[in-house]
């Protein structure tokens, strides 16, 4: 790395060399057995350049070829953005804990068989469920050095584990399923069989809703199919920039229910998507994006800040595989004191939305969002009577979570990268055969 | 620097010292360049060079698979794979098997001068500059996106069954989308194209462009569609994305080889829709992104009949699901690269053309939508939503007021059965990418003519 940094310092103003290596061991079920065991083995390095106020960049996998690494970027930077950034200088990073040992040291016999006991215990519930299931270790190196100093080294564990099990009756289907990650060993069933059992309970009877609007209360999952990838694309500080976010020119006003609160936090020990610094060696800090129902700031890499004239939240993400870019690194919306029993028992006829399907490929700039009830129950009379089918959600998030009837003391993290509790809306559209 | 060449023999002689029921490796170099816009500039631009491998052992029914970007010390490598076989052969109750083929030994090379990654930046850029400039002249456009890529790759396919393969394969994708904003609104329009490495695919879309542009403005005054039950007509791309997401994963096999209730819905012979209806899967039809020689199990490409006249006739196989269904591979295994395994996968899917005109389709509709591009889908294997780019009011057989893009939503048994008249008009969608399995975006097309849908759920408040 060293050498590629100073080769390209040789050619360019600054540089910045990314390198990331992993050792991933994915253990598969497929059909209610064990199927594959994978080991994958993988590293790249990233070069940033910045040649005549131009930044130029290129990836390879190939560590024996700098020399080509070094050109391509060259060569792009021609055409590159004018850059607006300075590179972080040498600088001190938060204690974030994202690494345990003994992920490493977990044996693969034991992954298989947690993930026999997941299939087990969902199969004695219901013998006729066939079931995926997944157990992940995952051991992941990231280091980033710069032409000013700039330094950030760190290593991480992930272990996951996770379950989909799928019943079918004649052309009927029903899909139910949970997962769970950490930076340490998992060996606990017990929080992900419960979530699939309650499911396939809650969903043993069917029950019928009509056309109008409803009330709806979104569990933790629910939340994170409908109603964040708006949000996510909203707070975007480069949306923002271009104008493009419906809310880019209301911070400071309050735009939402007062009750909600939403912050973007990846310096929680022992979760995935923490880690001490983002992809740019900015360190990582936890940013409040909505306060009390107002909007208190937008998410930043080093670019989209100094174009914006604000500092970097540490968003810079280079998932896309290009350039890096603001990208969320954990949602968090906090949690209020209302049961999810307290919200079921308040409604007379409404809709429990547990998974959401197509939401996010509606349009998603404007906040409106339309899908089908892949999993979601009927309330009458303020108890869960049933699974709906053949049911069609549609809505625009900016008006519902303007009024929210109640906040769920039932936060949980819903994939990695967002933590929620239930939102109980008190009026969503709502179309059934 | 190593080359895939050298290694790919040496890996032969490695995979013939093992005695374990099968091992297959792969071997891969690729190129690739990308430009992308956000705004007036561009956002990104970058090229990116890739060479790795993947083996695959099976062992007593058992799977073990490793990969990697280090292409040293390959015969640890390969132990590991086999020893991971050993433990997962273990287990498991049922053994996974494999369909016989024949041995192939080929180079299909098309050579240098299909590979758009080694044309120059500047008129990539100048291309997608003046397209970007389209965008920003029309007024109330608030922001533009433009997503270009290129890629080239080389692989090397071999296995202790005798086959040895080198294939290289060009791929282009172009997504142009534009937003416009007006007070609170904001919407947006796009389109996609691709090819198999010809730069001319994506060259001359000018008033394409602009009209994509104005199309994102007329939709910030087009009124919401009211929710529920009409009759809709789908223009090729969005009949080719339904034929795709919501009848082609279906036929995939591995969703039914090792599960007995879906295949009692996916019995050969069952009736899925009218007489007129044929749904093909080909990867056999020259310059389409689905298209390839060999798949990643070394299985010749072919033309599958998925429905015809109505009834199930086949379905999408790996060695691995036909030798459990006692049928005959189809060429259907395919890996987005050598980080994975190869699964059952599309290559270019679409519906028969019949011989109704588009005026005659749409001409007895008192009432109905006509929902044209795509913007996006997912299915659930019974139930799928899809959402149109753009759509239009159909009334009294006319084409009437634009709307705003709608979403389809039904249960995918009982909307081909709905499937009440086919056009005559066949286009080929190339701008697509399919995900499954954690793998995406695999090239793949798909098409259709105009169809007719009855009593389809469209969402809407």
């Amino acid at each position: 790395m060293e050498n590629i940094l100073s080769q390209a310092k040789r050619v360019a103003e600054e540089a910045e060399v990314f390198m990331v290596s992993a050792e991933e061991t994915p253990v598969q079920f497929e059909a209610n057995r064990l199927k594959h065991i994978q080991s994958k083995q993988s590293c790249y390095i990233a070069l940033r350049i910045i040649k005549q106020g131009r930044v130029g960049y290129a990836i390879t996998t190939r560590l024996d070829d700098r020399q080509t690494l070094v050109d391509a970027a060259v060569e792009t930077a021609a055409f590159g953005t004018e850059a607006k950034f300075e590179l972080p200088s040498l600088t001190s990073y938060p204690l974030v804990r994202i690494f345990d040992p003994d992920v490493e040291s977990v044996p693969t016999e034991e992954m298989i068989d947690l993930g026999k006991q997941l299939i087990a215990t969902v199969r004695e519930y219901n013998q006729d469920i066939m079931c995926e299931a997944g157990v992940s270790r995952d051991i992941i190196s990231t280091r980033i050095i710069n032409s000013r100093g700039g330094k950030l080294d760190y290593k991480q564990t992930i272990f996951s584990l996770g379950i989909e099990g799928q019943l079918i009756c004649g052309t009927d289907m029903l899909f139910v399923g949970e997962s769970k990650s950490s930076c340490h060993p998992i060996t606990d069933i017990k929080p992900i069989t419960e979530v699939v059992l309650r499911q396939l309970e809650l969903a043993s009877r069917q029950a019928q809703l009509t056309t109008k609007p409803l009330p709806v209360i979104f569990t933790p999952n629910g939340v994170a199919s409908a109603l964040i990838t708006p949000l996510m694309a909203a707070f975007n500080g480069k949306v923002v920039l271009q104008g493009a976010s419906p809310i880019g020119d209301k911070l400071g006003q309050s735009i939402f229910d007062k009750k909600l609160y939403l912050s973007d936090n990846p310096t929680l020990d022992y979760c995935p998507e923490s880690s001490p610094g983002d992809d740019e060696g900015t360190p990582s800090q936890r940013t409040p994006l909505i306060e009390q129902g107002t909007i208190a700031n937008f998410i930043y890499d080093l670019q989209t800040a100094a174009l914006a004239n604000t500092r970097s939240t540490g968003n810079g993400s280079r998932s896309s595989g290009g350039v890096p870019a603001p990208s969320p690194s954990a949602f968090i919306i906090e949690p209020s004191n209302t049961t999810f029993k307290e919200m079921v028992s308040d409604i007379k006829e409404g809709l429990v939305v547990e998974y959401l399907m197509g939401a996010e490929q509606g349009n998603i700039l404007s906040g409106d969002f339309s899908g089908n009830v892949l999993l979601g129950y009927k309330i009458e009379n303020g108890e869960i009577v049933g699974r709906v089918k053949n049911t069609m959600l549609s809505g625009n998030i900016y008006r519902l979570l303007k009024q929210i009837t109640a906040i769920g003391s039932d936060a949980k993290w819903a994939g990695n990268a967002i933590y929620t509790p239930s939102i109980y809306c008190p009026q969503v559209s709502v179309a059934t055969k | 620097m190593v080359n895939i060449t050298d290694i790919g023999h040496q890996l032969a002689e490695i995979l013939d010292s093992y005695h374990v029921d099968y091992i297959e490796a792969h071997l891969e170099e690729s190129w690739s360049n990308h430009i992308t816009y956000r705004g007036r500039e561009p956002e990104s631009i970058g090229k990116t060079t890739s060479a790795g491998g993947n083996v695959r052992a099976m062992v007593n029914g058992g799977w073990g698979f490793t990969s990697f970007n280090s292409l040293e010390n390959l015969s640890h490598r390969v132990e590991l794979a086999v020893k991971q076989a050993q433990l997962a052969s273990k287990g498991s109750g049922e053994k996974s098997n494999l369909a016989p083929v024949a041995p192939i030994t080929n180079t299909v090379l098309r050579g240098k001068n299909n590979n758009p990654t080694t044309l120059p930046l500047a008129p990539k850029k100048q291309l997608l500059d003046e397209y970007n400039t389209i965008i920003w002249g029309i007024p109330k456009i608030q922001t533009s996106v433009i997503g270009y890529g290129d890629g080239h790759k080389r692989t090397i396919f071999l296995n202790s069954q005798g086959s040895y393969i080198e294939q290289d394969r060009s791929d282009i994708t172009l997504r142009v989308a534009a937003v416009a904003t007006e007070g609170n609104e904001v919407q947006q329009a796009g389109f996609s194209v691709g090819s198999t490495g010809d730069f001319r695919a994506i060259t001359g879309l000018h008033q394409k462009v602009a009209e994509m542009a104005k199309l994102a403005v007329t939709l910030l005054s087009a009124p919401r569609v009211k929710g529920g039950k009409y009759t809709v007509v789908l223009d090729p791309v969005l009949a080719g994305v339904f034929t795709h997401e919501a009848f082609g994963h279906l036929s995939e096999a591995d969703f039914v080889y090792e599960n007995k209730q879906l295949q009692e819905i996916m019995t050969l012979g069952r009736s899925f829709g009218s007489q007129e209806l044929n749904i093909i899967d080909s990867g056999l039809i020259p310059n389409l992104r689905g298209s390839y020689k060999y798949d990643d199990e070394g299985v010749p490409a072919a033309k599958n009949y998925l429905i015809r006249e109505g009834k199930l006739v086949g379905r999408l196989h790996s060695r691995e699901t036909a030798a459990r269904m006692g049928e005959k591979p189809t060429g259907n295994a395919r890996a987005i690269n050598y980080r994975h395994p190869p699964i059952v996968r599309m290559t270019n899917t679409y519906i028969e053309p019949q011989d109704t005109s588009f005026e005659d389709l749409i001409g007895d509709i008192k009432y109905g939508i006509y929902a044209k591009n795509w913007y996006g889908g997912t299915t659930s294997m019974e139930m799928f939503t899809f959402s149109s780019g753009e759509a239009y009011m159909i009334r009294q057989g006319k084409i009437a007021e634009p709307i705003r893009p709608i979403t389809l939503t039904g249960n995918v048994f009982t909307t081909l059965k709905n499937i009440e008249a086919i056009g005559n008009d066949l286009e080929m969608n190339q701008g697509g990418g399919c995900g499954k399995g954690g793998q995406s975006p695999l090239p793949v097309s798909n098409g259709s003519p105009h169809i007719r849908i009855r009593h389809c759920l469209v969402g809407g408040e």
